[in-house]
Formats: structure tokens, C-alpha cells, sequence
């Protein structure tokens, strides 16, 4: 069943406590809800402020290189023998990552807010990156969580963001992963919230962080929806996005979820197969529950503790998910899906060879799924991947599996 | 009258201050946690929270990380933590239990059948810290209309208008966190503190009891001068850790901690 989305519809989520359907809202302790309500106020106010907007726009512009291009991958295209397969090249912005977009929205509202010292999680450390880069231009003082197994499978962006004047915190507490990593980000955020603002990386934690990410990730889609335009002369048939938190996903696709002959995949990681159980699929294979602040679907055990997750790829290696891409699958706007770890690996050795462009494993997820709908669909159609990020952070993970030492 | 208000009234009548220990449940392990009820009680306090381990406790600091990590290894879960109070109501029905954790395991479990479940188990508060009331619309009253009382945080950055709010979705108590920070951090302002129970007296006639600091006789005192309770934490959490091998020893530790702070309440009201 699938709901057909009016701008209405869209405009009215989320509600006022931040709720998308039945997911989303604001879970967190007392301590921390007069910040987020200040936060979520402030947003609101700048987001109609021309001069803010402005601001936001020309950093995209002169410091991240936007727009990034819509490029046509005509030799995967020959090689899939199916639709036409088009990349977002998000790899190319400043830092490598889309992510990029949102720690310069969010550190412009940090300044508004005259908070001084950025807290921020990362996963596969391009979001630590592109907040340690945001500081330095800035000056703010910065402190990166990051779980300990992605310190170390991670290293050469925790080198980069040492440089970039960072302080990396490895977090040794439970899996030693990305939600671990939040975990104690929102412990530093609760200790230290009269002076600190926290850059959450995506688009998960409490109303209105959903909300905000996805408005500066949105600038993908709007990209790509006007690109695609001028170039075909028409919208894409189909977007397919890895997904993690999901906001490259849900910047891709938020632009475009009122035009219903768009189809939306978003793609998860199978880690080593949804049936093993080691996985980071929590749309696919998971369930509704509370974790970071919001209802939304979590990977989780009969008694609602959190499950360990698997990916080869750090960046998607969360058992939660967004809350609006948790509405998006209950309405039946988007769909969800999943590639394994060897899938992944094998669409990031292809793109690689065959259009010299190198994506982030997260990003091969996405590669992985769109070559497979690609291949069924008819050659006058058109699929857009997101291609969110570049995967020189990767390569020692890749060489790793090929048993060679770098 | 539930049993909370119970306590705390009776408590206020003598000009006494509750204490209320917090322990995690199932730490050190699932079989010995009635027993430190028991001792708990045996010492003196009045009220406890029995915390519920969560997999992802983003409200506490390192010791309660821990404990919560050693009660799942044990393979504690909600509906054995509902088991232990049973058990502990078999030989207690005069103490109340407050169950203190994060909303996922009780989602989890479905909000009706726990809240069956822990009033048949003898549960008379309830403690979700990742619950404000903004979130609780649904959930409070199925605590309330069954005779659970919904208890909620109050923080430092609270405004008048929650304060009020809150209180209004509470009763049995209010929680006052002492500071920013998570449990274990050792900054209590007592004079802050003061200042800021004084003035929730003033919105809301529900007793207030603070935790997060308090870990000896000398913090206790300070802090149940100002306030109708103190609640005691991370020190009975570590101390559980330090003596986890040996039972008899650790009963003995919790008894040597709590003994004091019991007499220095109590020294407040003569």
C-alpha cells in the first residue's frame, strides 16, 4: 500500500514534537530538553531568515564546490544492459562525503547559537571529518566520539581529523561502534550543555535533529531533481541511496517524495546476509523501538536490548535507522532493501574499474543494489545513485580482505 | 495512599528524610539482587530503585555502564527484574520498589502487559529516564490507573512551566538530577541545590527527592537538609563491583555505607 504524498502532507511533518506517523519524537532525559527545545526554535526562526539561508547556500557554494555533478555512467550502463545509471557525485564535495552539507548548516547554527566548543559521533569518521573541518575554519573547539573497532579500522580519518585540530575520543563502552559512540556523545552533551552543541551526523537522536539534517542534506535532491531535468528532460525513474542513519538517503529523496513515478530503495547493509542475523538492517529485519532519542526501527533481542550489528562498512554499521525513513516504509513510499558485505565489495572493485570513480563501501551498497534494478528495467529509464562518498578511507579495509598489507 | 506516599508522608510526619538506594538489578548477579534488598532495607533506607539494565544507558556514567554490562551478561532482563521484586515482596510488603531505567525494554515487553506485570510483582513506581512527559501521554496513565506512580526527572535547566508540567504528570515523588552530567560525576553544588529544591517546593507540593553526588554521610546530610529524600547511586553501584566475588563481604560494604548516611539523616531531625 502506498500513501500518495501531498506538499500538505509534507509540510505539517514532522508535528510539533517532532513525530513523523508513529516514529520520531524526542526520548532523551530531563537535563537535555531545554537545549533541544531552544534548538528546535532557533531552527525554526533561521530557517525563514533570508540571511542565514544565504549564508548556508554561498558555504555550499565556495567551500564545498557545490553543485556536485549529475554524471552519466555510460560504460556501467552498457555493461548492466539495462535503464540508464546516473551518479550524484557527492564524493566530490570538500572532505569526500555528503556529509559535509550538514556540519556546515549545523555549525552555521552553532554560531547563531553562540556556542563555542562542537561535540560530534562518527562511524566511519566522514562525519568526524566534515565536523573537524567545519571547527577549524571556524575556530571552535572540537571533540570527536568514535567506537574503538572504527578507531582502528578507521585510522587514516582519525589521522585527519587530529590534523584538522580535533580531539578523538575512542569509545571502549559496549560494541565499540557508532551507537556507542552517540552513547557518549550524549553523556559529553549532557555534562556540558550550557556551552556545547552537538553535530549529529544524521538524521536519527531527538526532534528536531531529523527535521534539520534532512532540511541541509535536501540540497542533494533539489541538485539532482534540477540536474536531472535539464539534462534528460525528465525525473529519474528510480533513486537508489545506502542507508545507515539515512541522510544521504533522505536528502536525496525528500525532494522528490511528492513525484510518485519516482521510486525510492533505499539500501541497507546485509552484512553477511539478513538470515545470518549479522547485519545492520533494521528497516528490513528489525522492529519499532526507543534509541537516541527517537522511536524508530531498531535491530534489537526479545527482551528490547539493543543487538550488536555487522557491515564491512562503519558508516552503516547502526541498528537504528531515521524516523522518517521508519514512516516512509510503513506508508509504503520507500523501499527498503539490502545488499550483503561481498556485494558491496564487489560493486566497489567494479565502479572502480569500470567508470575510475572509487565510492565509499557505504556508498558500493547503493552501487550494488542499483546494477541488480538496473539490469531489469528498460533502457530508456533512468536510476540515480547517491554516490555518497569517496572510498579512499576504505582502501586498508579492501586490501585487508585481499590479504595485503599496506 | 499508594505505597510512596505512604512512606513519604509517614516520614514527614516524624521530620525524617527518606534515603533511597539505587542498585542495578541483577548485578552482580540475577539470584543475588532480592538478597541485597533485603540488607538494603535491613540498613536503614526507605524506599528503592532497582534499576533495570539497558544495553545502551546514555543517561549514566561509567559504573552504571558497568553494572548494566554484568546484569545482561547474567542474563537479567525486565521480566526477571518483575520476578526478583516478587520474590522480595514474599518477605517485604512494606518497602516500596521503584524501577528505574530507559523506555526501550518496557516498549519492548508492551506497555499494558508490563504494567499488569508489575503491579502483580508488587512494583509501585515507575522511572523511565529517556521518558519526558511531553512523550508520556499514553504511557502515564496506564501506570497511574493500575496504582503505579509515574515518576519523572527534574534537571537544573528545567523551566518553571515544566516544572509544573512535570509534577502534574507525577506523583509519589519527583527526581531532581543535583547537576548536568551523568550518574557517578562527582560536582553536587550543595547551595545550588538548595536553591533550586527550594524553588520546586514552591511549584509543586509533591516531595522531592535528589540524586547524582551523593555518595557519603557528609553529601547525604547536605543534601536531605534541603530536600524529602536522597537518592544514592553510583557509590553502592561501585561498591557493588568492587566486592561482586564475595557476597557475605559485599552485604557487610553496603550495610557500612548506607549505616552512616541512615544516622545522618536521621541526626537532621533532632
Amino acid at each position: 500500500m502506498s500513501v500518495k504524498l501531498t506538499e500538505e502532507m509534507l509540510a505539517a511533518l514532522p508535528d510539533a514534537r517532532g513525530h513523523f506517523g508513529a516514529f520520531g519524537g524526542r526520548f532523551v532525559s530531563e537535563t537535555l530538553m531545554d537545549s533541544l527545545m531552544t534548538l528546535e526554535q532557533e531552527y525554526m526562526r533561521l530557517k525563514k531568515d533570508p540571511e542565514f539561508q544565504a549564508a548556508f547556500d554561498k558555504d555550499l557554494a565556495d567551500y564545498v564546490g557545490r553543485p556536485s555533478p549529475l554524471y552519466f555512467a555510460e560504460r556501467l550502463t552498457r555493461e548492466t544492459g539495462g535503464a540508464q545509471i546516473w551518479l550524484k557525485r557527492e564524493d566530490l564535495n570538500h572532505t569526500g562525503a555528503h556529509k559535509v552539507n550538514n556540519t556546515i548548516g549545523q555549525a552555521l547554527l552553532a554560531s547563531f547559537l553562540g556556542k563555542t566548543r562542537i561535540i560530534a559521533e562518527t562511524g566511519a569518521g566522514q562525519h568526524g571529518v566534515a565536523t573537524a573541518t567545519v571547527c577549524a575554519r571556524l575556530g571552535l573547539e572540537c571533540h570527536v566520539f568514535m567506537g574503538a573497532d572504527d578507531v582502528q579500522r578507521q585510522s587514516l580519518n582519525v589521522y585527519r581529523m587530529k590534523l584538522l585540530g580535533a580531539q578523538v575520543h575512542s569509545v571502549e563502552s559496549g560494541s565499540r561502534t557508532l551507537k556507542d559512540a552517540m552513547n557518549d556523545a550524549m553523556r559529553d552533551w549532557v555534562t556540558n550543555v550550557d556551552d556545547t552543541f552537538y553535530i549529529i551526523g544524521t538524521v536519527a537522536g531527538p526532534h528536531p535533529y531529523p527535521l534539520l539534517v534532512r532540511d541541509f542534506q535536501s540540497v542533494i535532491g533539489r541538485e539532482t531533481r534540477r540536474q536531472s531535468l535539464e539534462k534528460t528532460g525528465k525525473l529519474p525513474d528510480a533513486l537508489v541511496a545506502c542507508v545507515g542513519g539515512g541522510s544521504n538517503a533522505i536528502g536525496m529523496f525528500y525532494p522528490f517524495l511528492t513525484d510518485e513515478s519516482v521510486q525510492l530503495y533505499g539500501v541497507e547493509a546485509g552484512g553477511h546476509g539478513i538470515d545470518t542475523g549479522e547485519h545492520a538492517a533494521p528497516l528490513c529485519a528489525g522492529r519499532p523501538g526507543v534509541l537516541h532519542g527517537n522511536r524508530t526501527y531498531l535491530m534489537e533481542d526479545d527482551n528490547g536490548q539493543i543487538a550488536s550489528t555487522h557491515s564491512v562498512s562503519a558508516g552503516l554499521d547502526y541498528p537504528g535507522v531515521g524516523p522518517e525513513h521508519s514512516w516512509l516504509k510503513d506508508i509504503g513510499r520507500g523501499n527498503y532493501v539490502s545488499v550483503t558485505d561481498d556485494e558491496a565489495l564487489e560493486a566497489f572493485r567494479m565502479l572502480t574499474l569500470v567508470e575510475g570513480i572509487m565510492p565509499a563501501l557505504e556508498s558500493a551498497h547503493a552501487v550494488a543494489y542499483a546494477v541488480k534494478l538496473a539490469a531489469k528495467m528498460d533502457k530508456d529509464q533512468m536510476v540515480v545513485i547517491n554516490i555518497s562518498g569517496r572510498g579512499d578511507k576504505d582502501i586498508h579495509t579492501v586490501a585487508q580482505l585481499d590479504g595485503i598489507e599496506l | 495512599m499508594s505505597r510512596i506516599e505512604g512512606v513519604l508522608q509517614t516520614l514527614k510526619g516524624q521530620g525524617r528524610k527518606a534515603l533511597i538506594p539505587f542498585i542495578t538489578a541483577g548485578d552482580p548477579h540475577p539470584d543475588e539482587t532480592v538478597g541485597l534488598m533485603h540488607t538494603m532495607v535491613d540498613a536503614g533506607v526507605d524506599i528503592i530503585e532497582l534499576g533495570v539494565p539497558f544495553s545502551d544507558p546514555m543517561a549514566d556514567g561509567p559504573v552504571i555502564q558497568l553494572a548494566c554490562e554484568r546484569a545482561l551478561k547474567q542474563g537479567t532482563s525486565l521480566r526477571r527484574v518483575l520476578a526478583m521484586v516478587s520474590e522480595f515482596r514474599k518477605t517485604n510488603d512494606t518497602t516500596p520498589v521503584v524501577l528505574m531505567g530507559y523506555l526501550n525494554p518496557i516498549e519492548a515487553m508492551g506497555y499494558e502487559a508490563f504494567a499488569d506485570a508489575a503491579v502483580n510483582a508488587g512494583v509501585d513506581g515507575i522511572l523511565t529516564v529517556d521518558l519526558p512527559p511531553e512523550e508520556a501521554d499514553d504511557i502515564a496513565p496506564l501506570f497511574s490507573h493500575r496504582g503505579l506512580d509515574p515518576i519523572f526527572l527534574l534537571a537544573p535547566t528545567t523551566t518553571d512551566e515544566r516544572i509544573r508540567a512535570i509534577a502534574g504528570h507525577s506523583s509519589g515523588y519527583v527526581y531532581y538530577v543535583s547537576f548536568k552530567g551523568v550518574t557517578g560525576a562527582a560536582k553536587i553544588n550543595v547551595d545550588e541545590v538548595a536553591e533550586k529544591v527550594a524553588h520546586i517546593h514552591e511549584l509543586t507540593a509533591l516531595p522531592v527527592g535528589v540524586g547524582f553526588g551523593i555518595r557519603d554521610a557528609e553529601t547525604a546530610a547536605a543534601v536531605g537538609r534541603v530536600s524529602d529524600g536522597v537518592i544514592v547511586g553510583s557509590v553502592l553501584v561501585d561498591t557493588i563491583a568492587r566486592n561482586q566475588a564475595d557476597i557475605d563481604a559485599l552485604k557487610r560494604a553496603l550495610t557500612d555505607l548506607l549505616n552512616p548516611m541512615r544516622e545522618a539523616l536521621d541526626g537532621l531531625a533532632s
